[in-house]
């Protein structure tokens, strides 16, 4: 395990083969600035701004937070950092390229370097594909990126026991399922982690679980994390930096305890006074 | 290095206790498992014969309601003895519940009657003309996969432009044009005005075409609007966000993780439609008088040969029997939840 491990860590340390070219390795793993995502509304047809001017930066081994309502506009500015979404207009460079500029091909041959964890674990995972050959398939699609690890360390490594390999997502619980995921992130060995609110689907008791693993998991890595939530203790608890949005905006960001102890934003103000207190102080 | 990996995930214990308790497939005793599915076979093979007797008895009772068949064969001028003499030789002066216990003992031998037209077994006729009808609905129902199923996928993934208009239009006219009529005009065109095909009879595989694009043409657009709505249905799931941005190619993710998960009621369609037309492609069979099936149970119709219609009426209820476990099992090796 240590072995596969440490492997696990030079291959976050910047050595990993397959890099894309045009990435120095020294800027920030994802740079947004002043992009405006709109979308038309169903009913009336009118425009409006899902993501209006909003900017952020995510450096190597980083974990910035963006935490607001649903409806702000946080999971409409992570599907674009990814690519999978509306990319709007504005600067959008991940790993150091123009997102709008790549082709489909050489989009697809950068998604490895940034997987998504989404909020629903069950729905992420193709019903009629076992843990096993779920893996299997990543690894077909980059098979020297993926060999660092094998299956049975992948899921020591998320802490699910290797006779889950064999069982399809319908015999897992959600927090299996999420651990699932995330190994199925891990397994690609990303530059860039994106959560989409990946313990709100989970029950309480399986959500500090989770997002412990996440954290562990990001470090051994060595990847950065942009973390999309609507919990402010946990973003606190898992994040360096984060962005508080509100209809599209960034109404405050900062250093993480800077502003949960300082909000300067009224909106902000209003969150952190809506969290539960005791939650609150257990995370202290 | 290695301390500092392990350090974070020391913190927290090996196994998340409340995922233990989770799924009842956590651990189930194997045993348990096993007789839980036999259980469900046998219940399953039950329900089966359960149908299948229904299917046979109202085949007998429709049989019987249709008239004295003694009077078609003889004609209106035979005497009441001649009448009761055939009866006696067809088995009628028997009791309604010694005929149909006869009838029941006849089904389970394969002994379904003789003909009052051909004086010939029905089994050995129908044995004779099925394989006419196997190669018509074969030919039919993989034309209409071939085409249906793409076509339904295209208009999916293409959903509201005219790629998909367009399909759906072809698939509205493909379930509303009535099939005799089709059948006559492509004779008119392929066979009559361009003299490319033969107008019917079978023997060779040119015989086949146009009976098979016939026959095609309404399970294709039935497929393909199914292909349509079910596959559009699945391509919202967000496991197929989770696919693309795990970096499968589109055509992985849209025929492996997105038709991989519509294919279930596609290919129910599929059987449930071959069932229908094994025993029903009456019309695309007179009409290129292909001596299949269909066309025997017109000419049975037609001479009330009561025997001979009970017989492929019975038929036809075993086949679709047999292909609705067919759909059963084939959705169990589908979909892992069904198991």
């Amino acid at each position: 395990m240590a072995n596969t491990l440490e492997q696990g860590t030079a291959a976050g340390s910047g050595r990993r083969p397959g890099t894309p070219p045009g990435d120095g390795g020294t800027g920030p793993v994802l740079e947004i600035t002043d992009l405006v995502i709109e979308h038309r509304r169903e009913r009336s047809r009118e425009m409006f701004r899902a993501v209006d001017g909003v900017s952020l930066a995510i450096g190597a081994g980083e974990t910035v937070g963006v935490v607001g309502e649903s409806g702000s506009g946080k999971t409409t500015l992570a599907m674009a950092a990814t690519g999978l979404g509306a990319t709007g207009s504005g600067g959008l460079r991940l790993l150091g390229r123009d997102l709008r500029a790549l082709r489909s091909r050489e989009l697809r041959a950068l998604r490895p370097e940034v997987q998504v964890v989404f909020q629903d674990p069950h729905g992420s995972l193709d019903p009629r594909q076992s843990v096993r050959s779920g893996l299997r398939e990543l690894r077909g699609l980059q098979p020297e990126r993926t060999s660092w690890i094998d299956d049975e360390a992948l899921l020591e490594q998320v802490r699910l026991a290797p006779e889950l390999l064999d069982r399809y997502p319908h015999q897992l619980s959600g927090g299996q399922a999420q651990r699932v995921c995330i190994a199925r992130a891990l397994v690609m060995r990303p530059r860039l982690i994106v959560a989409d609110e990946p313990t709100s689907g989970l029950d309480v008791s399986v959500q500090a679980d989770v997002l412990e693993l996440l954290r562990a998991s990001q470090r051994t890595a060595g990847a950065s994390m942009l973390f999309i939530s609507h919990d402010l203790a946990v973003v606190r608890s898992i994040c360096q930096q984060v962005h508080v949005m509100f209809r599209g905006k960034v109404v405050e960001s900062g250093p993480v305890d800077q502003v949960f102890t300082d909000p300067q934003d009224p909106y902000t103000r209003r969150l952190i006074e809506a969290m539960p207190g005791a939650r609150w102080r257990a995370r202290r | 290095m290695t301390q500092e990996l392990q350090a974070p995930l020391a913190g927290s214990p090996p196994v998340a206790p409340s995922d233990r308790s989770a799924p009842a497939a956590q651990s189930p005793a194997p045993s348990g498992r096993g007789a839980e599915r036999a259980r469900r076979i046998l219940l399953r093979v039950g329900g089966a014969l359960v149908t299948l007797l229904i299917a046979v008895t109202i085949a007998f009772a429709l049989g019987r309601m249709s008239g004295d068949p003694t009077s078609t064969i003889l004609g209106p001028m035979a005497s009441p003895e001649q009448r009761e003499a055939l009866r006696a030789e067809l088995g009628l002066d028997q009791p309604l519940i010694v005929q149909y216990l006869e009838y029941l003992r006849g089904i389970v031998t394969g002994d379904l009657g003789t003909s009052l037209q051909f004086y010939q077994s029905n089994t050995q006729m129908i044995a004779d003309r099925l394989p006419y009808t196997l190669q018509l609905v074969g030919a039919g129902m993989l034309l209409a996969v071939l085409v249906g199923v793409p076509l339904g996928v295209l208009a999916a993934t293409r959903e509201g432009t005219w790629w998909d208009r367009g399909a759906s239009a072809l698939a509205l006219l493909g379930q509303s044009v009535p099939v005799f009529w089709l059948g006559m005009m492509l004779v008119l065109l392929f066979a009559v005005k361009l003299d490319l095909l033969p107008a019917g009879q079978s023997g060779s595989p040119q015989h086949l075409v146009l009976p098979a694009l016939t026959m095609a043409l309404y399970p294709m657009a039935h497929i393909a609007r199914l292909t349509r709505a079910t596959m559009s249905e699945v391509l919202r799931e967000p496991f197929i966000d989770a696919a693309r941005a795990r970096g499968l190619a589109t055509r992985q993710v849209v025929w492996r993780h997105g038709f991989g998960n519509a294919a279930l009621p596609v290919l129910t369609i599929v059987v449930l439609q071959t069932g229908t037309l094994l025993s029903g492609a009456v019309a695309v069979e007179y009409v290129y008088s292909w001596p299949g099936l269909g066309q025997l149970a017109l000419q049975a119709i037609q001479f009330r040969d009561f025997p001979l219609v009970q017989a492929i009426v019975v038929f036809g209820a075993i086949t679709f029997v047999l292909l609705n476990q067919l759909v059963d099992v084939l959705h169990a090796l589908i979909d892992p939840r069904l198991r």
